[in-house]
């Protein structure tokens, strides 16, 4: 018996177990989808996985990581909050980077989620249900939007006046709690060559 | 003899292949490079591009040339070509940078996830039960038998359940669309790793990986395209149900084979931990058997504590501003987003969740001709005088919707028993109600004979003190406790009882 599963492991990879699980996962989505086939959707329904899937992984995701590439980019060095060892603590600016990200990425999650209603996509839809205009929902998100960023600003202003008050008196106070010896192989350019070695194993 | 000349008629014909091979793609990548030259002669970024690309498939292809030519066999070419990464950045593990990555933040993610999700499903199994489909009238999603094992006769009370359940599935569900977006992050390097797989095992759960992914996003963009009126999806009931079937079937699976590993995964490092570790201190996590964490991090520009409070933040703004749409009263004025939030609150008015003018609803068919015509043993036809004639009762019930908003009112009208009665039935077992539309899926709902015989279920005429208005179903609509808002039907005028005289 134990053979047999030796031979299985060695053949498909995994426990023979692994194998039963993935089957009655098949087996039930497929049991739902011949449900669809029957309603004659399948064609759509399974279009719209597809659009799901690719829309996540090769359009949303390669742009929201572009975007804040490009915000890093467009910001000075330090900014990003990178720990700059030597001249940390005679640079005590607070990174500006996560007051962007934040707003900026909550804005644009709402308007992920309701852009049919703030962009008036489906607003004779929403018409003939509710009998409601969607005309208010751009301006809410713009509100939502504009106080989001205002509130993020006002936290990094009092950051501001936070770490002047305390860089002020001993011009070289160094960050409580921290070791600079433990930040300075970042600093080190490249990151990678100061790390310990990995072995990629997957 | 015979296999020698086998073996060389087989030499042979490979010798032809590699041959044609290597005549034909240097001459194809060519051909490809040109046209594409020339159709971007205008532009110059796109045409320095596309030299790259044509000159990276131009250097792969030499090197499958290359291997196929030393070992001289089609499983060598297969191998040359799955030893190489495609060309192009994406399969390179070193662009991966983020120092966040890592098999701690995946699986902390994932609990969250493996807590809020089945609960996103089983209030969306349990508003499918609402529905009642086992009624003849009632099923949306005819077909698959054996994945309604679980429906029951759905309760008149207690009359929030509905509502509670509804507003649970879309608030929880839109509050889990962050941390879902950060669980694919956190291992979306993966969808890139090379080669795509290492045996039949990885294969398999690869493509398993579909049912998981493919129906967590599109059970999230039917429902939320869905509550927002926006139908470019296919049947949302069909799609919905099915959809959440199959994405079932790969979070089971999921979970039994990734247990273990989220198990490991949450003990490598302590959460109390990382909640205290600023962005000064953090630092990125151990490499993992699974090859999460990236191969050479960047210095951190987010703590892990940070990031998680950006993931908990976005989860209660989406709630915080759709939620009061389905608790109703003062809170109804935050909800910025909800469909029925805000805007209802301003209006003033009871929501609803389709307009007399979107059923072409004209006078003729509401005003002195409107006739209630009831069925039963008998058959009675009434005016709305005589019905208001009827002995009249208040009750107050909320008006829930699938779409996840909810609102309580005071309606008042006849009880459905009482005009059971009324067509001979004194025990219904079953009540057919249909409606003036002539088009629509809900024009017409069944009801259990525990619904009819409920003396909370009314034939409303009146709302909140005033006739009912036209949108809320003038001249007369059913109002059911805890039943889905489409199965109290507007624009009544005919209901069929079945049952004992």
């Amino acid at each position: 018996m134990t053979e047999v599963i030796g031979r299985i492991r060695r053949w498909y990879g995994a426990h023979p177990l692994h194998l039963l699980a993935l089957l009655a996962a098949f087996a039930l989505a497929g049991y739902a989808a011949r449900a669809v086939v029957a309603a004659g959707q399948w064609k759509l329904v399974a279009l719209w996985f597809l659009v799901a899937i690719v829309g996540h992984d090769l359009l949303l995701f390669p742009l929201y990581s572009l975007a804040d590439l490009s915000l890093r980019r467009l910001l000075p060095r330090h900014a990003e909050g990178a720990p700059a060892a030597p001249n940390s603590a005679a640079n005590p600016q607070p990174p500006v980077i996560n007051h962007l990200r934040v707003p900026a990425g909550f804005s644009l999650l709402l308007l992920l989620v309701w852009f049919p209603l703030i962009l008036r996509i489906s607003s004779s839809h929403y018409r003939q249900a509710s009998g409601l205009s969607a005309a208010p929902y751009l301006w809410r998100w713009l509100a939502v939007t504009g106080v989001m960023f205002l509130a993020s600003a006002i936290s990094y202003a009092l950051r501001l006046r936070h770490a002047a008050v305390k860089g002020r008196p001993p011009a070289d106070r160094r960050p409580e709690g921290d070791p600079s010896s433990s930040m300075a192989p970042d600093a080190a350019k490249g990151g990678s060559t100061s790390k310990p070695t990995i072995t990629r194993d997957t | 003899m015979d296999g020698n000349a086998g073996r060389r008629r087989r030499v042979g014909l490979r010798r032809k292949a590699a041959r044609v091979l290597r005549a034909v793609a240097p001459r194809a990548v060519t051909l490809i490079a040109v046209v594409a030259r020339a159709a971007a002669a205008a532009e110059p970024a796109v045409v320095a591009a596309l030299g790259r690309a044509a000159h990276a498939a131009r250097r792969a292809m030499t090197a499958v040339r290359g291997a196929a030519a030393r070992r001289g066999n089609p499983a060598a070419l297969l191998r040359a070509v799955v030893s190489r990464p495609p060309p192009g950045p994406l399969f390179k593990p070193g662009l991966w940078r983020s120092p966040l990555r890592g098999q701690w933040l995946t699986s902390l993610l994932g609990l969250v996830l493996l807590c809020g999700l089945p609960i996103v499903a089983v209030t969306g199994l349990l508003s499918y039960a609402a529905y009642d489909p086992r009624l003849p009238g009632n099923d949306e999603t005819p077909g698959a038998p054996l994945l309604k094992f679980f429906l029951f006769s759905w309760p008149t009370h207690p009359t929030w359940l509905y509502r509670v359940d509804q507003a649970i599935h879309i608030t929880l569900g839109l509050a889990l669309l962050p941390v879902v977006l950060a669980k694919l992050w956190s291992v979306l390097p993966k969808l890139f790793s090379w080669p795509p797989a290492r045996s039949p095992a990885h294969a398999l759960e690869r493509l398993s990986l579909v049912m998981i992914v493919g129906g967590v996003l599109f059970e999230g963009v039917t429902g939320i395209l869905n509550i927002q009126n926006f139908y470019i999806v296919p049947s949302f009931y069909t799609a919905h149900l099915y959809g959440g079937w199959v994405f079932l079937a790969g979070l089971i699976t999921h979970v039994i084979l990734k247990f273990p590993r989220m198990r490991a995964g949450l003990r490598s490092r302590s959460l109390r931990r990382e909640l205290r570790t600023p962005l000064a201190r953090t630092r990125p996590e151990d490499p993992d058997p699974a090859g999460l964490r990236a191969p050479a991090p960047a210095a951190p520009t987010l703590s892990r504590r940070g990031l998680l409070a950006a993931v908990g933040g976005a989860s209660l703004m989406l709630a915080g501003l759709e939620v009061g749409q389905s608790i109703g009263g003062w809170t109804r004025w935050t909800a910025l987003f909800g469909p029925r939030g805000l805007s209802v609150a301003q209006s003033g008015t009871l929501p609803v969740n389709r307009t007399a003018a979107s059923i072409g609803l004209n006078d003729a068919d509401v005003g002195e001709a409107y006739r209630l015509t009831l069925t039963g043993a008998r058959t009675v036809t009434l005016t709305r005088e005589q019905v208001l004639a009827l002995p009249q009762h208040s009750v107050v019930l909320p008006i829930a919707c699938v779409e996840g908003w909810s609102a309580a009112a005071s309606w008042t009208g006849v009880r459905l028993a009482d005009l059971a009665q009324l067509a001979g039935i004194s025990r219904p077992t079953l009540a057919r109600v249909e409606s003036i539309e002539s088009v629509g899926s809900f024009r017409r709902a069944d009801l259990a004979g525990a619904q009819v015989s409920d003396p909370r279920s009314l034939l409303a005429l009146r709302v909140n003190g005033a006739d009912l208005s036209r949108d809320h179903g003038y001249p007369a609509r059913t109002i059911i406790p805890n039943a889905p808002g489409v199965h109290n039907t507007k624009w009544v005028n005919k209901i069929t009882f079945m049952g004992a005289a």
